[in-house]
């Protein structure tokens, strides 16, 4: 297991698994979301309730989940990043960012959209749309921080320390947002338990169970892809990337800075 | 601690790779005075051996301590609003030690009088350079990390520093430096490490 | 120790010689504070509801304004490559910074708060839990504006990063904060939002030291 997992770390060797197993994801996971969301709008009855408009959580639900999924990944690539000095750990975590940052904003928006015909505002601050917000914050902060510094080790590894900061900090804010929400009287009704609704009918439960499945590989195969272009990116002078065989590298650009200005070289004798 | 060994050190800087694959060697009682042209990587190797900055690769052996070892590099280390006193004080304190008497530490390297008490803002280039190297003088370290020590000294700023760093070598101390200049007087021990030939 | 001892003293032998530059949070706060009564008409009730907000909104700018040149002196100058040598763990040197850092800019403001507190129309209940949740919470404040000041001094261009990078961290120091004292207000015990304070200030004096540490020696090297 551990040598299996030490091969994978070195760039090339993860690149050609990432390179066979990401086509894959991609194409379930977008099966598994199109069934999802066909069953959630057209098979599903409406609710009792909210008629129609309960059908967004099709897409809200799995998108609130892989919010704090992303940030949950990419703080423990963070913590691999810091203490194994692992160059993929590395790029995991700066690649990661902008993937949890979009889930984030669709949860963010599906939410305030939903909110529109159930509570009749799109913004309550309620204690989830909150601690949801305040997540966003900390993804724009490790996207930011990213960009400031033109060294992309340096720039990794100060983000990898945000996220294990942030990550400690979420259920903080999760909590202490629940706590100063209970004391305002009018909206205990926008309780946890009333959002989510967890006594589902099993023909709305399976297509969300679907889409929510889909997300995940979906993001996965991201994920891996976006890797793959970071790893690409760092490693495009060493000799496996040229082998690869790309046309037109930006490595042979003077003074080797990529045409797009986004991370730089490989170094060597890192922990690969 | 008297020799200190480097095998195939590989530093980078951001995008580029500044010392690829550098091996040498100083024992105590040399003064390795390093070249090269702008850029060539003397700034980083101190660096990398002060343990101020990460090296890709390679070895360095035994590292210096912290305790062992004087750092000056391009900046002087001191703030603008305290006086060449109160830096070197301070300097001391982090380092665990009272000093009985800074100002004999900076009369050596020159400084007298309104020197010691005016903000360091308000000295020369040079005087600030002379405050840096009174470091040396406060405390005695077997190894001396120096970044072009003589930027901005004047002649006899570097008659001092050629004093110092004589009786250093002489001791059996051992001192790493930068210039691209050649260094004053006749100093013991002399060699010289180029790193545009070196790479 | 000597070493924590003499950074504490250095940042204060400093700040007393530039009055002008430490002054300027406390300056910003006593503006902030004064301009929102102006804002509101003065007898409105809702300068009471407002004044704990105003007064820990108030305390969270000063606090962002300060940190921001907490490391910049001393990279500049060449002092913070010393520390990094030195022998002492860069941890406890960091603490001492930002403990000085909370003497100076923020104490004033928690010795303050009492008086900003009556001006705002507060009953002298509610002003004591003002002033011991500010006590509690403004070390919590000062430590992670630290952690944020270290992750991006390295970077030339990371000034505008900051209230990014500190905001979501700062977001339960301010709702407890001003949860007490609203709690005060309005006749509810407010021990449970103090103890969080307090657990947020054990977290953050023992945690962000050592991550501000970390941060900053990556951002040199």
């Amino acid at each position: 297991m551990w040598t299996w997992f030490h091969r994978l770390a070195s760039p090339p060797t993860f690149y050609r698994f990432a390179e066979r197993l990401a086509p894959w994801l991609l194409v379930a996971g977008l099966a598994l979301i199109g069934a999802g969301v066909w069953q959630g709008l057209f098979v599903a009855p409406a609710d009792y309730q909210q008629g129609d408009a309960f059908r967004i959580i099709y897409v809200h639900v799995p998108a609130a989940a892989l919010s704090l999924s992303v940030y949950t990944a990419m703080s423990v690539a963070g913590a691999v990043a810091l203490i194994w000095r692992m160059k993929l750990a590395e790029v995991a975590v700066v690649t990661a960012a902008p993937i949890g940052a979009s889930f984030t904003a669709l949860a963010l928006v599906t939410g305030m959209l939903w909110g529109k015909p159930t509570w009749g505002a799109y913004w309550v601050w309620d204690a989830r749309l909150t601690s949801e917000l305040v997540l966003l914050f900390l993804y724009l902060g490790v996207i930011g921080l990213h960009q400031a510094y033109s060294d992309p080790r340096t720039a990794a590894r100060a983000c990898a320390w945000l996220a294990l900061v942030g990550v400690v900090n979420v259920p903080i804010v999760h909590y202490s947002v629940q706590w100063w929400n209970s004391l305002h009287q009018g909206s205990t009704l926008l309780s946890a338990e009333a959002i989510t609704n967890p006594k589902m009918a099993p023909s709305m439960l399976k297509p969300l169970l679907m889409s929510m499945a889909g997300s995940y590989l979906f993001f996965g195969a991201v994920w891996l892809r976006r890797m793959q272009n970071g790893v690409l990116l760092r490693e495009r002078r060493s000799k496996w990337v040229r082998e690869i065989g790309l046309p037109a590298w930006p490595a042979d650009v003077p003074n080797g800075r990529p045409l797009s200005g986004g991370p730089g070289t490989a170094r060597r004798g890192d922990r690969a | 601690m008297s020799r200190l060994e480097v095998h195939q050190l590989v530093v980078s800087r951001g995008d580029r790779v500044v010392l690829d694959g550098l091996s040498f060697a100083v024992s105590a009682g040399e003064v390795l005075h390093i070249l090269g042209r702008n850029g060539a990587g003397k700034t980083s190797l101190l660096e990398v051996l002060c343990g101020l900055r990460r090296a890709d690769s390679g070895r360095i052996d035994p590292q210096p301590e912290g305790r062992a070892l004087h750092w000056i590099g391009h900046k002087n280390a001191l703030n603008p609003a305290l006086s060449a006193t109160e830096n070197l004080a301070f300097w001391a304190a982090l380092n665990g030690a009272t000093l009985a008497d800074p100002r004999a530490a900076l009369a050596a390297v020159g400084l007298h009088k309104g020197q010691l008490t005016r903000p360091a803002a308000q000295l020369s280039t040079g005087q600030k350079r002379r405050a840096a190297l009174a470091r040396l003088v406060a405390a005695p370290r077997p190894w001396w990390f120096l970044d072009e020590p003589l930027a901005g000294l004047d002649i006899e700023g570097l008659a001092l520093f050629a004093e110092l760093l004589g009786r250093h070598a002489a001791g059996g101390g051992a001192v790493l430096v930068t210039s691209h200049q050649p260094l004053p007087g006749v100093v013991p021990g002399l060699r010289h490490l180029d790193l545009d030939r070196a790479a | 120790m000597s070493a924590v001892v003499a950074v504490f003293q250095r940042e204060l032998r400093i700040a007393l010689r530039r009055r002008a530059e430490w002054a300027q949070p406390l300056v910003f706060y006593g503006i902030v504070a004064l301009l929102f009564p102006l804002g509101i008409a003065p007898e409105s009730p809702a300068l009471k509801v407002f004044a704990p907000t105003i007064i820990w909104v108030g305390a969270l700018l000063a606090a962002l304004l300060g940190v921001e040149r907490l490391f910049r002196g001393d990279l500049d100058d060449g002092s913070l490559e010393q520390m990094l040598i030195a022998d002492v763990p860069l941890a406890l040197l960091i603490a001492a910074k930002l403990a000085a850092q909370w003497l100076l800019t923020a104490a004033p403001l928690v010795i303050a708060s009492p008086l900003l507190g009556l001006g705002l129309g507060l009953d002298a209940g509610p002003v004591m839990v003002l002033f011991w949740s500010l006590l509690l919470g403004t070390p919590t404040l000062i430590f992670t504006g630290g952690f944020a000041a270290a992750l991006t001094v390295g970077a030339p261009r990371a000034g505008m990063m900051l209230p990014i990078l500190v905001l979501p961290l700062m977001t339960p120091a301010v709702i407890f904060g001003g949860g007490a004292v609203r709690a005060a207000v309005s006749g509810l015990p407010p021990d449970a939002p103090l103890y969080f304070l307090g657990a947020l200030l054990a977290l953050s004096l023992t945690l962000l030291p050592m991550a501000a540490a970390g941060a900053l020696r990556n951002a040199l090297g």
